[in-house]
């Protein structure tokens, strides 16, 4: 029987509502520009980038963090393998896992920064992401007296990574899939997803269940640091250059879409499905703006107010969640409870 | 105390020192298995502090404490979890965002083989988690999606206790587990302890209640001010005398003594 009301309980119902409206909205508002096959492609393409960085940065923030650095890993990923190919002339295959390398390195060490020194890793990756910014800014400039780096991109990287698909839409969408794929995997199949949850939810109870605590967040600042490593190179060879301040934007927009997606800041709660949703939506409003007549002058505006509601809804959502199946009618036994011989 | 039973946990002469202050002093307590010791006292009494030690979070400043007749020192919370001993909390599941079958098995997930590689079989722990909540009587919980959240305080007690069951705690300890709850539940919770005494299990169980206390406990202690100020079986004290303990004797005494001024004194310029 379909159970509408647990369906409504589900942390990605209210995600995927949000889409629904936006789209809808965008739509009527933006008709007929907005549904076309090039649009559609505007805003997917977004979504797809945004969703390599929400992904894996979602599963920090179920576990209860946060990273603020995934701007600065952006442009460093893409930085060194533009350096290493475009530079000095090495082949991708060093220098896009070189980029990759990079990026997941800065992840283990926010991860470790974090676990060993128990500071909030709002600042330790607010730090990290100065550092990381300071040290490419400064590596860069000494090497080509440059704030970008053009590089040359080999045809294989640039029908896998860079590239398009098909007329607009990018490679990136592919990535995209993969990694919804994998993170969706990661929490619904492997006990790893479930340590997620339980760190999130309470840390030192997790811990004296068993859970490897420390190991997990590493693992998991480490694919938050993969993640915007991939879309640092991705960008790279789609574009064909590395731009030292690439990437920044990301930072404050992954968290907005992972909210969005239904994640509580506080940890514990959430979905890949439900952030699937709210990367989509977030790419619908930055790109249907420009359908309209209004012009893109108002997308902040509107993130600002999407982001407030999607808090509330969050907050409404999960008391729903909390409240449970409390039987409404007396359909259930209660005297059962009383009456059982335990 | 004159069988010659091995206690599961034997407590000797531990103190603990926190900085100076001296939290416990030299409590000595048998745990014995397939019993309740109920552990008594006033807020600061000492209690908190004795079950951490029981449980591995601190570490005894001096004193020893007996594993089955053989002293063993607890490391950390999860060395004393290997030896089988479980600590259910005020509020019970302590994961109110998860589902029941995922914070049941926290940390001990159960997996099955799907191709070449383990998953975490979701399914399998919903379902124990389900039939265990029935076996214990709570028949309201039928799916294992729910979050724990959304039970009642005394479902949640009795899931955390049926999980430490479950788990096959030798030793269970329980923290007020009656505190916040309702009569009926209350009743129910006091249910599945015996329920778990009879399976062998050894309880502590941490209480304000006398009546929770006398109902379910086979032995007793009483902490004041850090130090064991009492300790007998079943049926050796009455009633009153417990309460009297709980209270800190003649603390008791001396502040019914005051009631008694203070009413003599307003009622007098009324007269």
């Amino acid at each position: 029987m379909f159970n509408v009301r647990g369906l409504i309980r589900r942390p990605e119902f209210a995600a995927f509502v949000g889409t629904a409206f936006v789209w809808l909205f965008f739509t009527y508002f933006g008709w007929p520009t907005f549904p076309s096959v090039l649009v559609t492609a505007g805003w997917v393409n977004v979504a797809a980038e945004l969703g390599l960085v929400a992904l894996p940065v979602s599963l920090v923030m179920i576990a209860g963090h946060l990273d603020l650095s995934v701007g600065s890993i952006i442009a460093a990923a893409g930085i060194t393998y533009a350096l290493l190919t475009g530079h000095y002339h090495l082949p991708d295959w060093i220098g896009l896992p070189a980029g990759l390398a990079v990026g997941t390195f800065f992840g283990f060490v926010n991860g470790v920064i974090v676990t060993r020194t128990k500071v909030s890793s709002f600042i330790v990756t607010l730090a990290m992401s100065f550092f990381i910014g300071g040290l490419i800014y400064g590596v860069t400039h000494l090497i080509v007296s440059n704030v970008q780096v053009a590089v040359k991109v080999s045809p294989i990287v640039k029908s896998t990574f860079g590239g398009r698909i098909y007329l607009a839409y990018e490679n990136a969408i592919w990535l995209f899939v993969i990694m919804a794929i994998v993170v969706s995997w990661i929490v619904y199949k492997m006990t790893f997803g479930n340590w997620i949850f339980a760190i999130g939810g309470d840390e030192t109870s997790a811990r004296a269940a068993g859970v490897p605590v420390d190991r997990t967040i590493i693992k998991l600042f480490m694919g938050s640091g993969f993640g915007s490593a991939l879309l640092g190179v991705t960008s790279v060879s789609l574009y064909g250059s590395a731009q030292i301040s690439a990437g920044q934007d990301k930072v404050f927009f992954s968290i907005i879409a992972v909210v969005i997606g239904g994640v509580l800041l506080e940890g514990g709660y959430g979905s890949p499905v439900g952030v699937i949703f709210g990367t989509i939506t977030f790419a619908i409003v930055i790109s249907g703006l420009n359908s309209t007549g209004w012009g893109s002058d108002w997308f902040k505006l509107i993130i600002g107010i999407l982001l407030l509601f999607a808090v509330l809804a969050n907050k409404t959502f999960r008391r729903l969640a909390l409240s449970g199946g409390k039987p409404k009618s007396a359909t259930l036994p209660a005297k059962t409870s009383e009456n059982s011989h335990v | 105390m004159s069988e010659p039973r091995i206690p599961t946990i034997a407590v000797e002469n531990v103190s603990k020192n926190f900085a100076g202050y001296e939290a416990l002093t030299d409590v000595s307590l048998n745990i014995h298995a397939g019993e309740v010791l109920c552990l008594l006292g006033d807020n600061g009494a000492g209690k908190s502090t004795l079950i951490k030690v029981l449980s591995g979070f601190h570490q005894p400043t001096t004193g020893t404490l007996k594993i089955d007749g053989e002293t063993f020192e607890f490391k950390s919370a999860r060395d004393a979890a290997e030896f089988g001993i479980a600590t259910v909390h005020q509020f019970g599941g302590t994961f109110p965002l998860m589902t029941l079958g995922r914070s049941f098995f926290v940390g001990a997930e159960p997996k099955k083989q799907l191709g070449p590689i383990k998953v975490f079989d979701r399914k399998k722990a919903n379902a124990v988690v389900v039939q265990q909540m029935q076996e214990m009587g709570i028949t309201r919980v039928t799916d294992g999606n729910r979050l724990v959240g959304s039970l009642s305080g005394g479902e949640r007690q009795v899931s955390a206790i049926a999980r430490a069951v479950y788990f096959g705690a030798k030793v269970l300890i329980l923290d007020e587990p009656t505190a916040a709850l309702g009569v009926k539940e209350a009743a129910h919770v006091l249910r599945i302890i015996m329920q778990a005494k009879k399976r062998g299990i050894a309880v502590v169980l941490v209480t304000h209640n006398v009546t929770h206390a006398m109902t379910v406990g086979d032995h007793f202690a009483i902490l004041i001010h850090g130090r064991k100020a009492d300790d007998f079986a079943k049926g050796e004290r009455t009633r009153a005398e417990i309460t009297d303990l709980m209270a800190g004797g003649e603390a008791m005494a001396e502040l019914e003594a005051e009631l008694k001024a203070l009413t003599d004194a307003a009622s007098a310029p009324t007269d």
